[in-house]
């Protein structure tokens, strides 16, 4: 199946991504050549294959309840590009 | 003797426990070499000199006070997609461009304990996606052999310095084929261990159920050197297999007769062209005169391992990604008007091109109505995929063929087409959908550039990849070709 631009503006919406016209147009002819090589799978009949999410299906294992981690909030946050008292500083988000 | 630099890790460790050259002595060869190659090379984003004299000192004290682990002073750099305490760790990418990493990650620490010093961080294609290194935000990495030429990707960075002896070792990691891969281009060896053996904490997440971290070396005796210090579980990754480290370097000597080497027919079909093929079967005249023999074999879905590839590994990388948010860390675009803006435009001018497309068809993957379609079924096909290894591996010790489907390509030649560029990783793909080991090793040169044959073994059975490439090693001496002009 073929996108279209809306596909591609919706899709860049959902993803965060702000896309010019000009980009909407090169990325949706490379995500359709991209789906179209994807589109090799269907030639593979899957009924009743069962998902393989993991390569080693690998127990998860629990850690004792206790507390490890330690209080590094100001290291952490003197990597944010704005950050006071604690805080992550962004544009108002509610008027 | 040969300068400094020439010798290879093993090498370097036996010159040190001689005490016939100090750390700083071997740190301050290579990074010499380092400043006088990486203009033109590109291969280090970030070169730490300071700190790797540093620790040269101090592991010279070390091994004097008698305190030195057998790898004390042996130097390494490490991809950039390890966070570094204190050091720039770029991804590389812009979006990380100004990003010191708070700590380190585990394979990053497990070196340092070790006593290994490290260099510096190497060029990579951003976020590990590409197979060129031109995808890197810090310019592409130039091929040693032929500065006209890529080094493969995503690895390219630590493929190049190693080749072009800037380190003895490079950590790498390994997705889709991105040690094995720039490992072939450059004529280095090069080992993506099995899912789970290695923690990928503090690695920056591409797709990770794919993703797995690694080594690229000279021999498969430093990759078996190397491997022992960065395997092992670890209670922060919680994929991270909890079984015992083998010494990977007892069965290095093993004779491989008796061992059986499966060919899968579709890697050797009319595809591949006649100089692979030829240099193939070098290979495997020395693996058989070693005493191994060969079985054909089939992986019958094999073919749709780059399809099934390109939902799974867009997919979950559009849900790692989504951490990049201009709020953190990280790049933050100028002046945003609201939240969306911010979000929006830092991501936009954070992200180059190939990882803003590998976001847009995850994304797409996933959205509403097509996850049936696209996601479930790429994962149905690595079932498919996983079994028909298994059954593989069932009737013989190791899988063998070509690394790539060609030597280096040109710089430029293929980033206008991401589907060819994809193509790339054509023979490389499925042992990482599988979560196998795969090692990339040197073959025969072809028109005096560099191929590398592919070993994939059992789950867990790094040492038997690292016997079989020892072993042909020890007959030949394909990994010990350099390239010239440097």
């Amino acid at each position: 199946m073929s996108l279209t631009s809306d596909h591609v503006k919706r899709v860049a919406k959902l993803a965060r991504l702000g896309l010019t016209d000009a980009e909407t147009t090169e990325t949706l002819t490379q995500l359709n050549s991209i789906l179209d090589l994807v589109d090799q799978m269907q030639r593979i009949n899957t009924k009743d294959v069962v998902p393989l999410a993991h390569p080693l299906e690998l127990k998860q294992t629990l850690r004792a309840d206790e507390v490890t981690e330690m209080d590094q909030r100001e290291k952490f946050q003197n990597t944010a590009p704005q950050a006071d008292d604690g805080l992550y500083l962004v544009p108002r988000v509610v008027e | 003797m040969s300068d400094i630099t020439d010798l290879s890790f093993s090498e370097l460790k036996k010159m040190l426990q001689k005490k016939s050259l100090s750390s700083t002595e071997i740190t301050t060869a290579f990074l010499d070499r380092i400043e006088s190659l990486n203009p033109e090379l590109n291969t280090f984003i970030t070169i730490t000199r300071d700190e790797a004299m540093q620790s040269a000192k101090n592991a010279d004290k070390a091994i004097s006070r008698g305190t030195a682990t057998a790898y004390t002073g042996i130097p390494i750099a490490h991809k950039d997609l390890f966070c570094t305490d204190g050091v720039l760790t770029t991804c590389g990418s812009k979006i990380l461009s100004n990003f010191v990493a708070p700590y380190d990650a585990h394979v990053v620490s497990r070196c340092k304990a070790a006593g290994l010093v490290s260099l510096g961080k190497l060029n990579m294609d951003e976020f590990a996606m590409g197979s060129s290194n031109e995808n890197s935000y810090f310019g592409p990495v130039r091929n040693p052999w032929d500065k006209t030429r890529v080094p493969g990707g995503s690895s390219g960075g630590s493929a190049a310095a190693v080749a072009a002896k800037l380190t003895p070792l490079a950590t790498a990691t390994d997705t889709g084929g991105s040690i094995r891969q720039p490992a072939a281009f450059t004529g280095t060896s090069g080992l993506k261990p099995t899912y789970g053996r290695v923690s990928r904490f503090g690695m920056i997440a591409y797709a990770s159920s794919l993703d797995q971290g690694g080594l690229i070396a000279h021999t498969a005796e430093d990759l078996a050197h190397g491997l022992g210090l960065i395997a092992g579980h670890d209670s922060r990754d919680s994929t991270s297999a909890e079984l015992p480290v083998p010494d990977y370097t007892e069965v290095l000597s093993d004779s491989l007769a008796g061992k059986v080497i499966g060919l899968p027919k579709q890697f050797f079909d009319a595809n591949l062209n006649t100089a692979m093929r030829n240099a193939m079967d070098a290979v495997l005249d020395v693996l058989k005169s070693l005493g191994a023999t060969t079985v054909e074999i089939s992986l019958n879905h094999v073919a749709e391992a780059i399809p099934a590839y390109y939902v799974i590994a867009p997919a979950e990388a559009s849900s790692n990604l989504s951490r990049f948010d201009g709020v953190r860390f990280g790049y933050r675009a100028d002046k945003p008007t609201d939240v969306l803006d911010l979000y929006e435009r830092s991501r936009s001018e954070g992200f180059g091109s190939e990882v803003k497309r590998r976001i847009l068809i995850g994304t797409y993957a996933l959205s509403e109505g097509y996850y049936d379609a696209y996601y479930k079924k790429a994962q149905q096909i690595r079932r498919l995929i996983r079994d028909d290894f298994n059954r593989a591996l069932a009737s013989c010790d190791l899988i063998f063929g070509p690394s790539t489907p060609s030597t280096a390509f040109g710089i430029g030649e293929k980033n206008s087409d991401p589907v060819s560029m994809y193509l790339e990783d054509i023979y490389t793909v499925a042992t990482n959908l599988a979560g196998l080991p795969g090692g990339s090793f040197q073959a025969p040169l072809v028109n005096g550039l560099p191929t590398g044959y592919q070993l994939t073994g059992p789950a867990f059975g790094e040492s038997i990849i690292l016997n079989a490439a020892y072993q042909v090693q020890t007959a030949t001496d394909w990994h010990r070709l350099n390239p010239g002009g440097l």
